[in-house]
């Protein structure tokens, strides 16, 4: 079945098996692997990617659901050679070890700053709830989102 | 809606309804749900809703847990939705899932059956004979299985609204995500110090959503008192049906009921009285 979607503000438009995951229509059919594909059960959120702005596990997701929606991968974060700010956090606390919850977090913590600029570290907390992290304990993420937060405040007010 | 309804006529038996998808797509990949056919609804945002009419609130199937989190009115006249909502999965898996899938999965370890039963809420089931409204105590007819028919889909849940009411649900799981170990929703209509109306559902402690009829039956007619929410926990001890997992046992499931039940009634009560602290 023809699905047509945006990805990172590209229009696409591919013909796809009816059965297959948005995480496989990102990875498989795009190329685009920066999105990880773990539990398949929607616990880990490694597979979090934006669907028109919100976060959703695409494990779960088909691709003909997104007919007409907007994706948004980790790609998307890095922008003429810039990273997201949440990209720069997470680099400077190290908040990651073996990286493969990253897109997820990312993207995940890409909304809750879209709509909430100022968290407190239990809504952070909260927000990545549904997305699981072996490595890092969760503080170093906790602490890389307020690094963003804060980067973002200060180059707000700059401009 | 109409094209979900005439694709459903069209494919028979075999085709199913796909809400957000995160209880459905999951049992196929576990090859516990084999439809031959999926009819996805995600599209129709006319059945994303909550709206207050003068006697009762109206929910469309498609609303999303996210919304039903985040809705002050069902907050403030329904509070066990917000309660169930903080809860449910996590926040990102409730940007997908829905009530109207939740209630059609009719799995027993789900909060928002329990959550409507203690409400006293109706749904409105559509299919090609028109549409019929039925009650949650005859919505679930056993496990995985609603009052829905082939060709039907759910588009509404109503809330009939009364004053003095209080509601609560308690939970407990053992960590973020996780099904409940065991869940309660109350709700308590009091006029002049008499409990008018009651009612008491448990998740997750038997195999389909535990109606406390008898309890509802003991509560109506009497004052709140600690007293008679103690006769309750009896009640919820021993009409669920709990198995052993690897959440507990069963006379810990049986306890844990009983406790949640008398939780959500004290908190019920406190609402209802604008006492809660």
């Amino acid at each position: 079945m023809d699905v047509s979607t945006t990805v990172n503000g590209e229009a696409v438009t591919r013909d796809v098996e009816p059965r297959q995951l948005l995480v496989h229509f990102i990875r498989e059919t795009l190329g685009l692997k920066g999105t990880h594909w773990g539990c398949d059960t929607s616990n880990c959120g490694a597979c979090v990617v934006q669907m028109d702005g919100r976060p959703v596990k695409s494990c779960t997701v088909l691709t003909a659901m997104c007919e007409g929606h907007e994706i948004r991968t980790v790609e998307s974060l890095e922008v003429d050679g810039e990273l997201d700010p949440l990209q720069q956090g997470f680099h400077e606390l190290h908040a990651l070890h073996c990286g493969f919850c990253t897109p997820g977090m990312l993207m995940t913590a890409r909304a809750l700053l879209d709509e909430n600029p100022n968290p407190t570290d239990g809504e952070i907390r909260t927000a990545i709830s549904g997305a699981i992290c072996r490595c890092t304990g969760y503080k170093n993420i906790v602490s890389a989102v307020q690094w963003a937060a804060e980067h973002e405040a200060i180059a707000k007010q700059e401009v | 809606m109409d094209g979900a309804l005439a694709a459903l006529a069209r494919l028979g038996g075999e085709a199913r309804i796909v809400a957000g998808g995160h209880s459905l797509l999951p049992m196929m990949k576990l090859r516990l749900a084999n439809p031959e056919h999926l009819v996805d609804i995600n599209d129709v945002t006319e059945l994303a809703y909550i709206r207050e009419g003068w006697d009762e609130i109206r929910i469309g199937a498609m609303t999303r847990h996210f919304d039903l989190l985040e809705s002050d009115l069902l907050a403030q006249r329904f509070p066990l939705f917000r309660d169930a909502e903080t809860m449910i999965a996590d926040p990102v898996v409730r940007n997908r899932g829905t009530i109207g899938g939740s209630l059609c999965q009719a799995d027993a370890a789900e909060d928002l059956s329990a959550v409507c039963s203690a409400a006293k809420a109706q749904v409105v089931i559509v299919g090609p004979e028109g549409e019929r409204v039925v009650g949650m105590e005859d919505f679930h007819v056993g496990p995985y299985m609603t009052a829905v028919g082939t060709g039907e889909i759910l588009t509404e849940i109503r809330l009939p609204v009364r004053p003095g009411a209080g509601s609560a649900h308690e939970k407990v799981e053992r960590r973020a995500g996780d099904w409940a170990i065991a869940a309660a929703s109350a709700a308590l209509w009091i006029d002049a110090g008499t409990i008018a109306d009651a009612g008491v559902a448990l998740s997750a402690v038997g195999l389909t959503t535990i109606h406390l009829t008898r309890a509802e039956e003991l509560l109506r007619g009497k004052p709140p008192s600690e007293e008679l929410f103690g006769q309750v926990v009896e009640i919820a001890s021993e009409d669920c049906a709990p198995s052993a997992d690897g959440r507990g046992p069963v006379d810990y499931k049986r306890h844990l009921a009983g406790v949640l039940a008398h939780r959500a009634l004290r908190r019920s009560a406190a609402r209802a009285l604008n006492q809660e602290v």
